[in-house]
């Protein structure tokens, strides 16, 4: 059994020993291998460096999570004794060598990898882990005051001061409907039961969205910790996180976590000698995003088709095998434990009014600086587009931002200077969501992307209920007319009295929010909408059967890649006849414009 | 491995596992893992070794997008239509591989080689547009470099 006492003395060990803190004596290197790392090559870059600094004393590589800039990737930070860190972007094996040799070993910062990563404007408190500690290795999280603040709920609070603590503290749910955490916690305490369960929703069904993945492969114990604490709060001893089965760098992760954590005693029996035990299991999903849905979640972990049931009773009375059941989203959990230890004051003065604490994005779509990002609720969409964004790629226009995915809307161009808050999203029709934030252009167009996220629903709805079921895919073909160019007068009428029904009478979450996004694009970019129907035409230039191509004859060198490649044989020419695009027989795949050297090839309106 | 010796490996799973509530969808990944699919015979197998009907069996097997009822091919290319993607255009790519493929997106080979699936989102959409080939994610692709990607795997296989 570990004490207190012993925390504290691992924590100061691995301080030393693991130069996690400005007092080192050693150098740290440290690469980011998260999901997005790795597709960009990070492994052999952390490979390499391992292998170049093998012999050099006072080196240290370790492995670490998201740092945050994907478009950057690989990163490698390098951390020296009285010196300021540096970050290497874009690293390959070669350049690994070249950076452990002439700076690792050589002291000489090589200036021309290194780029300044600008954090301006994000305050890190759920992610605080992430890209700084080892997340396969428990005393790295310890060092870093992990399982403080469950050592300090089981010592010094009761089950009912911790909930206190996070009511006060503002803290709501980061999985979507922004429901107040220590509200949930305490509907689950008063109610008396021989068995209740602590969940996690790791499902992050939401297309475009990596927050929770990334804490995931980042900060496993944090998670973790903060599920004991919420065990001990409403007085469960099991816990399961549900993970869906795509992610397997966080399933590993959270395994190796659980695994150190029992070693540890910090879940088992008897945690820190006081009586309290909690154990947590994973689930994996199988790929159902009505899964990410409470009820439906707990179907799914009972071993069910996960098909939602109605509410009430809410999970809070009856949950997991009809016990008293807290689900709470990855985020959310992420932010427990620093509440425990910095108090609910510091926590709720941080955001605005109404919406306390930070929130994490992922940034993504049509914006530079793709990445995961964190911010104090409140600031404005104007700030997270052009100044940490960096704005649109190609100099092209903002149009939109979409935020909730499936179940959210988009925010337009004119409503940039919003803040970020769960009720300002709200009034937009749009929502929190779990933290997907898709830039969306000019080049996009609105009517494809609602079909777009319609057809993801009618292909996610489970079936239960009719209006989910059969409602949505009605919507769906009313949305593949329009985009077809066989639009009619009425039809825009028909998706809005669809929508207002479905909206009324689906059974869960998932069919409630559907009609969501065709709503708020109705509501922002009606006329293209209209467009698409009246004039066949499409703004953005996106679908198809308002299309064509050509080429344009005094750019085109004649090289005949465009014709080699094309699929259905629509192009003609030759070295002395110039090449032309055959409208009938053109299937408008693009694959021209993507193959053309000289930028000859045009989509365009006819 | 032999096809007895799997079912000796899977009894000893489905032994450990049987008893323990909602321990079906776990030990129907760990058959889908073994076996490659869950066609009839390995649901059935599930639904004897587990001591559950056959028709829950099949009910979750059909619910869930990550199960399979037929055999998939030696490489799984899962090309992401998640909406980081989607709005970067990775519908383009999706036609470009079914094009070099000669198959439609949800369908294999015929000599068993490839499969072609789209997928909501991995969780890389930093790096849209993304596919991965097995475990493998490639990401920031274009039409070109899909195209590059994919042909390494077809001269791995000694395709044309
Ligand atoms: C269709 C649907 C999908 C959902 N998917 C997720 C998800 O992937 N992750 C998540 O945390 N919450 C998801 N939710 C919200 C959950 O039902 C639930 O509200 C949330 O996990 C509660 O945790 P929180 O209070 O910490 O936010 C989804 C809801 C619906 C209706
Ligand atoms: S949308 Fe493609 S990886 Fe997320």
């Amino acid at each position: 059994m570990l004490t207190l006492e012993n925390l504290n003395e691992l924590r100061q060990k691995t301080l030393t020993r693991s130069n996690l803190d400005d007092k080192r004596q050693e150098t740290r290197v440290v690469v980011g291998l998260a999901t997005c790392g790795i597709a960009a090559g990070a492994q052999p870059v952390f490979e390499t460096l391992k292998a170049e600094t093998a012999a050099v004393q006072g080196v240290n590589v370790y492995r670490a999570g998201c740092i945050g800039a994907c478009r950057l990737e690989p990163l490698v930070e390098v951390y020296e004794p009285g010196r300021a860190k540096v970050t290497y972007t874009r690293v390959t094996p070669e350049k690994a060598k070249e950076i452990a040799a002439r700076h690792i070993i050589g002291k000489t910062r090589l200036d021309e990898y290194s780029e300044e990563l600008d954090f301006t404007g994000q305050l890190r408190i759920a992610l605080r882990n992430c890209g700084i500690i080892d997340p396969e290795d428990i005393n790295e999280y310890i060092a870093r005051d992990g399982y403080q603040a469950l050592a300090k709920a089981l010592s010094d609070m009761k089950p009912l001061e911790v909930i206190e603590t996070i009511k006060k503290s503002g803290l709501r749910g980061r999985g979507g409907a922004g429901f107040p955490t220590g509200l949930k916690w305490q509907f689950a305490a008063q109610n008396e039961s021989d068995q209740k369960y602590v969940c996690c929703n790791a499902d992050e069904g939401d297309p475009g969205a990596f927050m929770d993945r990334s804490v995931l492969e980042g900060d496993p114990h944090a998670v973790l910790e903060a599920m004991a604490i919420a065990g001990y709060a409403i007085g469960s001893t099991k816990g399961f996180i549900y993970i869906r089965a795509e992610y397997p760098v966080a399933v590993k992760r959270l395994d190796i976590a659980i695994t150190q954590a029992k070693a540890l005693g910090l879940l088992g029996e008897n945690i820190f000698g006081s009586g309290f035990s909690f154990d947590i299991e994973l689930r994996l999903g199988a790929g159902a995003f009505v899964c990410g849905e409470e009820t439906a979640l707990m179907t799914s972990i009972e071993g069910k088709r996960g098909e939602p049931r109605p509410r009430p009773p809410f999970p809070a009375a009856q949950g997991l095998w009809r016990k008293p059941t807290i689900l709470n989203n990855v985020e959310t959990f992420a932010n427990i434990a620093q509440i425990i230890l910095n108090g609910a004051e510091w926590f709720a003065g941080i955001g605005t009014e109404r919406s306390k604490g930070t929130k994490v994005f992922a940034l993504g779509g049509k914006i530079n600086n793709t990445g995961l990002i964190e911010v104090p609720m409140g600031t404005p969409l104007r700030f997270i587009i052009e100044q940490i964004g960096g704005g649109i790629p190609g100099g092209r226009a903002f149009k939109a931002a979409q935020t909730g995915g499936p179940s959210g809307g988009c925010i337009p161009a004119v409503k940039i200077d919003t803040p970020i808050e769960y009720e300002t999203l709200l009034e937009l029709g749009s929502m929190m969501g779990s933290g997907g934030l898709i830039v969306i252009d000019e080049d996009n167009c609105m009517v494809d992307v609602a079909r777009f996220f319609l057809d993801f629903t009618v292909d996610e709805s489970c079936g239960k209920c009719p209006p989910c079921r059969i409602g949505t895919k009605r919507m769906l073909e009313l949305l593949g007319k329009i985009t077809s160019g066989r639009g009619e007068a009425g039809d825009i009428e028909k998706l809005e009295s669809l929508a207002a029904l479905i909206k009324r009478s689906a059974l869960c979450g998932l069919g409630q929010t559907a009609p969501n996004p065709v709503l708020s694009t109705l509501r922002y970019f009606r006329r293209e909408y209209e467009e698409h129907i009246r004039d066949n035409y499409c703004a953005a230039v996106v679908c198809k059967a308002m299309i064509c191509y050509e080429i344009d004859a005094e750019k085109c060198i004649r090289c005949n890649l465009c014709k080699r490649n094309c699929p259905s044989g629509a192009v003609t020419g030759g070295k002395d006849v110039d090449y032309v695009i055959d409208r009938d027989a053109c299937i408008k795949c693009g694959l021209c414009v993507s193959k053309c050297r000289s930028d000859a090839i045009k989509k365009k309106n006819c | 491995m032999a096809t007895e010796e799997k079912i000796a490996r899977f009894r000893e799973i489905a032994a450990a596992a049987k008893g323990t509530s909602g321990s079906l969808i776990p030990v129907m990944h760990e058959a889908q893992e073994l076996f490659g699919c869950l066609d009839y015979e390995v649901e059935k197998l599930v639904a004897q070794e587990m001591e559950v009907p056959l028709a829950d069996v099949y009910g979750v097997a059909t619910f869930y997008s990550k199960f399979h009822l037929e055999a998939k091919g030696e490489y799984q290319i899962n090309v992401c239509l998640g909406t980081a993607c989607y709005v970067k255009g990775a519908e383009m790519i999706l036609e470009k591989i079914e094009d070099m493929l000669k198959i439609k997106v949800g369908h294999t080979t015929s000599d068993g080689k490839f499969s072609l699936e789209a997928t909501r989102c991995i969780g890389a959409c930093g790096l849209a547009p993304v596919m991965t080939v097995n475990d493998e994610v490639h990401g920031q692709l274009t039409v070109d470099k899909a195209e590059r990607i994919i042909k390494r795997y077809m001269s791995e296989t000694g395709r044309k």
